[in-house]
Parts: C-alpha cells; structure tokens; sequence
C-alpha cells in the first residue's frame, strides 16, 4: 500500500514541476493539493465504476428473472437508491449508520469510520441501480425469439443471458452507460462533504485558505479535462462493440 | 419516534417545512431553467454561428463539472458580487447572501444546459413538411411556432423534461451544503440537536422517495394528457 502511496506522490511531484512556470501562480502555489485531489477522484471512480457494473449487471438479471422474490428485490433496490438524493445516501451512512458506534457496528466500524470507504460503497450502490435500469432496458429491447432460440437449443437460462442476451444489452446500453459513468464522475465530488480529500475536498480546503473564485474555476478545468478523456475512452471502446 | 413528532418536541414539521422549502427551490429553478433552456436551444438552433457556439461551450461546460462544485461557485460569486456592491454604495456592516437565489442560480443554469438539448431534439422532430405546410397556407413566423411547433414540442420534450425534473429534485439536496434550511439540512441539524442522525436522515431519505415517487406519477399523467389523439 505503502508503494501505491509513493507512486501517487511521486506522480504528483512529476506533473507540479513540469506544471510550473506554465500555470497561473496560484494554481502552481496549490498544485500538488490538486493533483493529490484528482487522483483520489480518479481511484474512487475507477473501483466504484467497475464494481458497480457487476453489481448492476447482477441486479438487472435479477430484474428479469423467473422468481418473483429476486425480480421485487432488484426492483426495489433500483427504485429506492435511483429515488433519493446521493449525497443524502453517503449521509446517511457516513453520519446515520456511523453514528451508532464501534460497539454496535462491531467489526463493520473501521468501514464506517472511513470517509474514503463509505464514499466507495455508497457511489458503488448508487450507480449500480442505474446501470441496472439502463442494462434492463437493454436487455428489453431484444426480441424474445433470441432467448427462445437459445433455450431450444439446449442452453440454460444462466448460460443464455451469459453467451447471447447480455453481450447484446451491453452493447445497446454502452452510449447510456457513458452518460452515466459521467454522472458518477461528477457526484463523486460529494465524497468530500464527508472528509474524503478528493479533488473537490481539496478545492474547498485551498479555497478555505485564499477565498478566491480562481480555486474553483481551475478544479472545474481539471473536472471538464476529466470528463473529457472519459468521453473519448468510451467512445474508443463503443468502436470497438460495434465491430462486426 | 415522538422525535419526528409535531408540536414542540417533534422534528415533524421542521421536517416538512424543509420539505417545502426543497419542493419550492425545485419548481423556481425548473422555471427559470426551462427558460433560459428554451434561449439555450434557440441559441444552438441559430444561423449565426457565434451564438451556436457560445451555446455548445455552456453545455460542455456544464455537463463536465460537478453539481456541486456550480453551486459552490454560484454561491460564492454571489456573495462576492454582492460584497463588490456593498463596497461600491459604500454599505456598512454585515450582508446577508442571498443563498437562495444563488441556489436557484445554480440549479436553473444546470437544468437550463440539459434541458436546452431536450427542447432542440424536441424541436427537430417536428416534421419540416408541417412548417412548409403552415407557410404556404399564409400563416406568419409567430403562428408558426405558438400553433404547430410549440404543442407538439411540449408533448416530445415530456419524457426527457420529466427526467431533468427528477434529477434536480434530488439536487436541491446539495443546497444543504450552503446552509439553506431544505429537507437535508433540517435532518442533519436535527440529528445533531438529538443526537439522533440515523432515524432523522433516514425520514428525509423516505421524503424524497415520496417526493420522487409522487413526481413520477404526475409525469405519467402529463404524458398520458399530452399524447391523447396521438396513435400508438
């Protein structure tokens, strides 16, 4: 762990001093918090995005299963965490759940004693409801002779939606998906009304110093920068799905 | 469970005072944003290029930076400016932010980005044939538009309007961050006072839900109203 922390610092040292010079000085004075931010930002989105998928893609064979309990179930979890607020979720578990204490939260306490941590499962659930609904919609819009036509011959229900349905919902959900992966992006930035110094709780802290606007216009630039290769990577890979 | 309670000792009311508060933060932004949403797209669908330019940049703006960060910025602008204008008039003493206007500023300009690319698809998919029909039949450019565009317009933006809606219902939340007594704000505070935060949070999680819930009907009932005559 030790080592992925020198590597994130070092990484950070390398991008200020070539980012001297070149940038507004009060960028350069407060450089090394940015980036810090940033890459906090890009690791939260990048475990959340991923587990978040197979959770999602999990709860949307859920959503089209022949048992009704697992159909409600994923019902259910799409609608309640796509119906609330995120930030009033990651509250109510950061400052809710956290609140009850290490004796009773046992050996879940370190969990919820860490911002960082909460911040992950809460952006990992939210998005997983909406990756749900947005595969579901995928999965929809096949026609149901696909999935005859693979039971007759001779597949299971699991293999079916392995080999033949889901390969096809992810190819139609890829464009919502990149919306949403962008959304995720951008509700990250509330990990920080819960401690967690990503680039957004950077920014207020060196805001909280200087009090100028320029602070977050320059966490905006970073934010659209970020947005902007997340297009481009999505793009690249939407290419590639729709090959053949 | 008295804590969520009416009356003096219960949170009951503050709670849905705060529930008020969110519900009206929502529909002035939506108002607000709906029109500048509106110029947005008029903007895109221009002839003179400068203006669809101006109008692409806004969006790619705000569709990269987060939420919270354009309120963030909304909020403290604003008491900027207004400590700029203070100063100017040669005010003394403390000022308060107008925090919900610049709440309001916030959400309307991030509506108002969506929404302008609801209302141009919108507006595209109005067939050009009818236009071309309302010209030849000797109607002017303002008929045009208030008699053929606009109904049709209203009933193809619904869906996607609706979903903006629901989206900015649940970002009236961050407001609680700039300390305007919405639903959020008045649970934290709550809990903090009663030590209770969990039982307090999660009451305001079920508002919203009901909020959202309620949302969601009535744009059924929109749509179902605005696509009667319409064939399936």
């Amino acid at each position: 762990m030790s080592a992925y922390q020198d590597l994130k610092y070092a990484l950070s040292d390398g991008v200020c001093y070539a980012a001297q010079g070149v940038t507004p000085e009060s960028f350069a004075t407060y450089c090394s918090r940015y980036v810090d931010g940033f890459l906090v930002t890009i690791e939260l989105l990048a475990l959340s995005s991923i587990l978040g998928l197979c959770i999602g893609t999990l709860v949307a064979v859920a959503r089209v299963s022949t048992r009704p309990v697992l159909r409600r179930g994923a019902w259910a979890w799409s609608y309640i965490f796509r119906g609330t607020p995120l930030l009033v979720q990651l509250w109510i578990v950061y400052y809710g759940l956290g609140s009850l204490g290490p004796e009773r939260l046992g050996i879940l306490w370190p969990l919820f004693k860490s911002g960082w941590a909460v911040g992950l499962v809460v952006l990992t659930i939210n998005t997983s409801a909406y990756i749900a609904e947005i595969l579901r919609g995928g999965l929809s819009s096949l026609p149901v002779g696909q999935l005859e036509a693979a039971l007759s011959a001779g597949m299971s229900r699991a293999m079916a939606m392995r080999r033949i349905l889901l390969p096809q919902a992810f190819r139609v959900a890829w464009p919502a998906y990149g919306n949403e992966l962008i959304l995720l992006m951008k509700g990250s930035a509330l990990v920080s009304t819960i401690t967690v110094m990503d680039l957004m709780g950077q920014t207020r802290s060196v805001f909280a110093r200087g009090y100028s606007l320029e602070t977050y216009l320059y966490s905006a630039v970073l934010y659209s920068l970020l947005a902007i290769i997340l297009t481009l990577g999505l793009k690249a890979v939407e290419r590639r799905l729709n090959v053949g | 469970m008295e804590l969520l309670g009416f009356g003096a000792t219960g949170w009951g009311d503050d709670l849905l005072r705060g529930a008020a508060l969110t519900l009206q933060l929502a529909i002035v932004s939506l108002a607000i944003g709906l029109s500048l949403g509106l110029l947005l797209a008029l903007a895109k669908l221009s002839r003179f290029a400068p203006l669809r330019w101006l109008a692409q940049g806004y969006t790619l703006f705000i569709r990269g930076v987060p939420e919270f960060l354009i309120l963030l910025l909304a909020f403290f602008g604003t008491e900027k400016a207004v400590a700029a204008i203070a100063q100017l008039v040669n005010l003394q003493g403390d000022i308060d932010v107008p925090k919900f206007a610049a709440a309001v500023g916030g959400l309307s300009a991030i509506f108002a980005a969506y929404g302008c690319e609801v209302i141009r698809g919108a507006w595209l998919a109005v067939p050009k044939g009818q236009i071309e029909a309302g010209h030849s039949v000797g109607l002017t450019h303002w008929q045009i538009f208030h008699r053929i565009r606009l109904p049709q317009l209203w009933r193809i933006a619904l869906p996607g309007l609706g979903n903006l809606w629901l989206v900015m219902l649940k970002d009236t939340s961050l407001a609680a961050v700039l300390a305007i007594d919405e639903l959020l704000r008045v649970a934290k505070v709550a809990g903090e006072v009663t030590r209770q935060p969990l039982i307090f949070l999660l009451a305001a999680g079920a508002i919203y839900l009901v909020l959202t819930a309620v949302s969601d009907k009535m744009r059924a009932t929109f749509e179902a109203r605005a696509n009667r005559g319409m064939a399936r």
